[in-house]
């Protein structure tokens, strides 16, 4: 496994460049209430989906969380129609009835986000038990952030898997915040690998730098098809924005707000690949380009769209 | 009297409650340094202290039966469930622990747990964070399910549910947080149990509860320009519920409308409506009405097709004014 080819490395930063971008472009229309209900967004967290989903083909599966734009983005989902189902419009995924919190994209093996904390682990656990049984060589990638470690979901989870040996990635996003509350109310431990240390499932913590994540993914994602059972990876990330666009953050301070921002995990990539030489500035500026004018693209795509007619809300309930 | 939201009014209740008795404590996710997710503790961590107001990990079902078990030793727990579609996850705490504690074991245990939860549509959140699941807590022997519709009624019947010796399931509407009323600024209590007529009428009678009953009214609003006289229930307890009211209310109209935001099917009202056909058929002048969502998850874009409204009221009410047996 080792180190990512050059051209890996060239195509994680364009999709952490990507997430960055689809994010900020999130918050602006969500602010001129183009978008309703509640929106999570992952920046300042963009290096975890990208290092882990750079392992993973369309056949492996990931379910993930209300945060769950940036692992969507990582697995490969067409942004025109992720867009669309964020905008609730007829084209989207889930035609446009559910939203940021339940994007889904079947044929990518995104499981969907979710809007019940911990909800997806037990479900992203089940994917890797039919990968298993059916012997397909499959492979579940599980994410969530460190509040829902607190739930019984993710316990019973985790011990399932580590008795069956399944062929699943648990990946714990460490953002230090759970909703409006420190990582001191959720827990007495330092660090969630404490945690699957207890169902014996090997465990790393690693820092919020996508080519350590890469590395320690591309032997998490190996184990699990070579048949030797799960891992959890703590990513220790930061959160630079509220719990959902819109929140104030009173409860966390502005100091603390500034200095997660201090620590930007796509900057420091672009200045590894600039001074190694991977890329040059005019490569990064054409990069950053084209991704703006394909999100560009999409958000007039989805906003283009109509949303769906009322006589279909009642459609598809039952086979 | 004072104008006070229905969020702040809850926050009241809470306090008062906890000033009167040194048991009551406040359990929940991010109800102590934050406030709550909806700001209904806000102030009561720097009055009360950790001790008291007390921040959880996200473990529902963990803390709801922490709080059953607090309770069975004396202390009288309000839990807060941040928004009513979390509650699934603590199902076992509340239907087989909390409901059955009591009974289950000969009477010796008694549980004054309140658990507080908003539920309702109108942020476009989508199917798991609008639900109205009232009707599942109301069919599980042993609980209480109290839902208010204004800032008056929030706050006393929290509070009465507070004092209540029995496990009371209090639901609160999220678009109802911010409704400004009136209410005396000295102690007042609203009791369990007990229905209260909003509005008095003679053609029909409209049997509702929480955000329904507003819409219901603003029906009648409209529809008191056609002539037509609108009766409409407040059941604020939906078990037990108050049979007299509702029932001498029907002896007077002879005609009923249940409604409610949850879906129709094996919502609430069906209860109101067999226990109608099954007491007083006789009264009625023709077939009832019933207003709920429709049988579907709720719709994030199609949201303001998806949850009932004052229009649906009033339909309801005309197509049952329209029918005779
Ligand atoms: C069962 C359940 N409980 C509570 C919530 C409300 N809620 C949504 S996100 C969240 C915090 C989650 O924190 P974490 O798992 O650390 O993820 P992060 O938001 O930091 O990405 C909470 C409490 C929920 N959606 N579902």
């Amino acid at each position: 496994m080792g180190k990512p080819s050059k051209e890996t490395m060239v195509k994680m930063y364009r999709t952490m460049v990507k997430i960055r971008k689809a994010e900020e472009k999130l918050m602006e229309v969500f602010s001129k209430g183009d978008i309703l209900g509640f929106l999570h967004v992952s920046i300042g967290q963009e290096a975890a989906p990208v290092g882990i989903c750079s392992h993973l083909a369309d056949a492996d599966y990931i379910a993930t969380t209300h945060r769950g734009h940036g692992h969507a983005i990582a697995k490969g989902i067409d942004l025109k129609l992720a867009m669309a189902e964020l905008f609730g419009k007829k084209d989207g995924y889930c035609l446009g009835r559910s939203g940021s919190m339940h994007l889904a994209d079947k044929s990518r093996g995104i499981m969907g986000a979710n809007g019940i904390v911990g909800g997806g682990i037990p479900i992203a656990t089940g994917a890797a038990f039919a990968a298993k049984y059916r012997k397909t060589n499959q492979v579940a990638v599980s994410t969530f952030g460190e509040g829902a470690t607190g739930e019984g979901a993710f316990h019973e989870a985790l011990n399932f898997a580590a008795i069956k040996k399944l062929p699943i990635v648990y990946v714990c996003e460490n953002n230090g915040w759970a909703e409006f509350s420190p990582h001191s109310i959720h827990m007495s431990i330092q660090s969630v690998t404490q945690r699957a240390l207890a169902y014996d499932i090997p465990a790393v913590s690693v820092a919020n730098n996508v080519l350590e994540i890469y590395e320690e993914a591309g032997k998490a994602v190996e184990r699990a098809r070579q048949g030797d059972g799960p891992t959890l990876i703590e990513v220790r990330s930061e959160r630079w924005h509220g719990h959902y666009v819109g929140d104030a953050q009173k409860y966390r301070g502005k100091e603390k707000v500034e200095q997660a921002m201090t620590k930007d995990c796509l900057l420091d990539y672009e200045k590894e690949l600039l001074q190694t030489n991977t890329l040059k500035k005019k490569d990064v500026e054409k990069i950053n380009a084209e991704i703006g004018a394909e999100i560009e693209e999409a958000v007039n795509f989805a906003r283009e769209c109509p949303y769906p007619e009322v006589s279909e809300m009642m459609k598809g309930l039952y086979l | 009297m004072k104008d006070i939201r229905y969020i702040f009014a809850i926050k009241e209740a809470m306090e008062e409650e906890m000033n009167r008795d040194e048991n009551v404590f406040l359990i929940g996710e991010d109800v102590g340094l934050a406030g709550g997710s909806f700001g209904a503790s806000k102030g009561l961590y720097e009055k009360f202290g950790p001790e008291r107001i007390v921040d959880t990990p996200i473990s529902e079902l963990g803390f709801t039966s922490l709080a059953a078990g607090a309770a069975s030793c004396g202390l009288r727990p309000i839990v807060e469930i941040m928004f009513m579609d979390f509650v699934t996850c603590c199902m076992d705490s509340i239907v087989n622990q909390i409901a059955k504690m009591r009974y289950m074991f000969g009477n010796q245990y008694t549980l004054p747990i309140v658990i507080r939860m908003p539920e309702g549509g109108g942020l476009n959140a989508g199917p798991q964070h609008s639900q109205c699941l009232e009707a599942w807590f109301a069919h599980v022997p042993g609980l209480k399910v109290v839902m208010a519709a204004n800032p008056y009624d929030v706050k006393g019947l929290l509070k009465s549910a507070i004092r209540d010796d029995n496990p009371v399931i209090f639901i609160e509407n999220k678009t109802l947080h911010a409704m400004k009323g009136s209410i005396p600024e000295e102690e007042y209590l609203v009791p369990l149990g007990k229905a209260e007529v909003k509005r008095e009428g003679t053609d029909v009678t409209v049997v509702s509860a929480s955000r329904l009953v507003n819409e219901s009214l603003k029906a009648a609003e409209t529809l008191s320009e056609a002539g037509v006289n609108v009766e409409v229930i407040d059941l604020m307890t939906i078990q037990p519920w108050d049979r007299e009211t509702v029932y001498r209310s029907i002896g007077k109209t002879h005609r009923l409308v249940v409604a409610h935001e949850a879906v129709k099917q094996f919502g609430f009202g069906a209860e109101i409506v067999a226990s109608v056909a099954e007491d007083i058929l006789d009264e009625l002048d023709a077939p009832i009405g019933r207003v709920g969502a429709p049988f579907v998850p709720a719709s994030y874009s199609l949201e303001k097709y998806y949850v009932p409204n004052a229009d649906d009221v009033k339909k309801a009410i005309m197509s049952t004014l329209e029918r005779v047996f």
